[in-house]
């Protein structure tokens, strides 16, 4: 069953392992992860991280153990999640509307943003008439955030979304994320750049060579 | 009544082609060329260019198709746009059917750009029914289309997928080739009856299209 009350379970991860040929990406990985909840993966490159949030996505299947989230198999949840990653996910010769238009209509059931008002919410002019390509690398990377906020998903993964920003736009991510969690739905981020993700880090849980190193509380501010 | 997710993948496709026009350009160049050096090598005339006319423009067609149905995928796989479509709540189906349509109407495209090029360089004159072209044309290129964005979309993980495509294409196309071929040759020389040759284009596009819809989900979220 599906518990979506708030501190219910979000996602569990049980004994969770991912091999490439003989490359363990992740071993024996076992988390639970709480609704309404920001948790932060750190670690090195290597360390699994990316791996992870695939598994998470329904995009990997794990080698060993078992995956659930939201009670289902991550594939079955797929319409709940948003997964934005380290490449923009979009056409480089659609505008940003007309990427978002398009991905909107592939969630006809749920209720999507409109493409204009997501692209508002990151911070982008909607009326921007230029293809994706022609995008600066952090335009690009608010436009991939957008998409990913476009169905209104319950859980929110996020591979380095604060890379190619600057300092401002960080910030202004960072609140929008923090506003996105009060709304009892779930983030997971990877990041290099701890401290940009501290002020709503809920968790913040370490990856060495594939297994947790450490799961602790943060100490949001936001 | 065309699904919406299918209607959806297909005008993004024809909005993206429209826009960059690569599949075109490349495919029309290279047909062009085809049969400009086939002209130039046979000296074609009068019954001996009806003869030949049918393979020259099927095999034209299939070369110059291979560049473009190796781009099929290629930007979806570019910034990752194949992942966020896996994880959209629409059946993968829907989205090879559009790209086979897309696909087909670009090479269709070519080859009405062709035609006019084609009568002039073999002096061509159809001795049979003429409108049975319009048959045989479509029922082979479709075979094509469906076949070669199935096995792109199977190679794209490959590192030698753009050797790898015509490998696995031409040998499984070639029962629909010899079809086009023997139907077109018949169609332009009136020596025989096309029909067979149409049924069974049409039996294998219709086999060969419902196992790659039947397939594709798995091709789609392979890792």
């Amino acid at each position: 069953m599906t518990d979506t009350a708030p501190g219910g379970k979000c996602a569990r991860l049980d004994q969770v392992s991912k091999l490439f040929g003989s490359f363990a990406a992740l071993r024996q990985v076992s988390v639970e992860l709480e609704l309404g909840r920001c948790y932060v993966l750190i670690g090195e490159n290597g360390a699994g991280k990316s791996t992870l949030l695939r598994i998470l996505a329904g995009l990997l299947r794990p080698s060993h153990g078992t995956v659930r989230v939201f009670g289902m198999e991550p594939h079955d949840a797929r319409d709940r999640i948003g997964y934005m990653s380290h490449a923009p996910m979009l056409y480089d010769e659609l505008t940003g509307q007309e990427n978002l238009r398009y991905f909107a209509s592939l969630y006809p059931g749920r209720p999507c943003l409109s493409p204009a008002e997501a692209l508002r919410q990151v911070g982008l002019d909607p009326e921007l008439s230029r293809p994706l390509g022609q995008y600066s690398q952090g335009m690009r990377q608010r436009t991939s955030l957008a998409r990913v906020l476009l169905p209104a998903p319950e859980l929110l993964l996020l591979d380095e979304p604060f890379s190619n920003m600057d300092v401002e736009s960080v910030s202004q991510m960072v609140e929008l994320l923090a506003g996105f969690r009060q709304g009892n739905r779930t983030i997971i981020l990877t990041t290099h750049q701890r401290e940009h993700a501290a002020p709503i880090a809920d968790w913040v849980l370490a990856l060495k060579g594939g297994r947790v190193a450490s799961f602790e509380p943060g100490s949001p501010t936001l | 009544m065309m699904p919406r997710a299918l209607w959806t993948h297909l005008v993004k496709d024809l909005r993206i082609e429209w826009r960059s026009r690569e599949a075109i350009n490349s495919m029309l160049f290279f047909a062009l060329l085809v049969v400009v050096l086939f002209s130039l090598a046979f000296d074609p005339r009068g019954a001996f260019s009806r003869e030949i006319a049918g393979g020259v423009l099927c095999v034209a067609t299939m070369f110059a198709s291979v560049s473009a149905l190796n781009q099929a995928w290629a930007r979806e796989i570019r910034h990752q746009v194949l992942d966020a479509q896996r994880m959209a709540p629409t059946s993968g189906a829907e989205l090879f059917l559009a790209k086979v349509l897309a696909n087909f109407l670009f090479v269709s495209i070519v080859q009405l750009l062709l035609a006019p090029v084609f009568l002039v360089f073999y002096n061509l004159r159809v001795e049979g029914q003429a409108w049975q072209l319009a048959l045989v044309l479509p029922l082979g290129t479709w075979a094509l289309v469906a076949n070669g964005t199935f096995f792109a979309a199977l190679s794209i993980r490959s590192r030698n997928r753009e050797l790898l495509l015509p490998l696995i294409l031409f040998p499984i196309f070639m029962p629909a080739l010899l079809a086009m071929v023997l139907a077109t040759t018949s169609i332009l020389t009136g020596d025989s009856d096309p029909a067979l040759w149409i049924k069974l284009l049409a039996g294998y596009d219709i086999i060969f299209t419902t196992t790659s819809l039947l397939l594709f989900d798995v091709v789609f979220h392979a890792e």
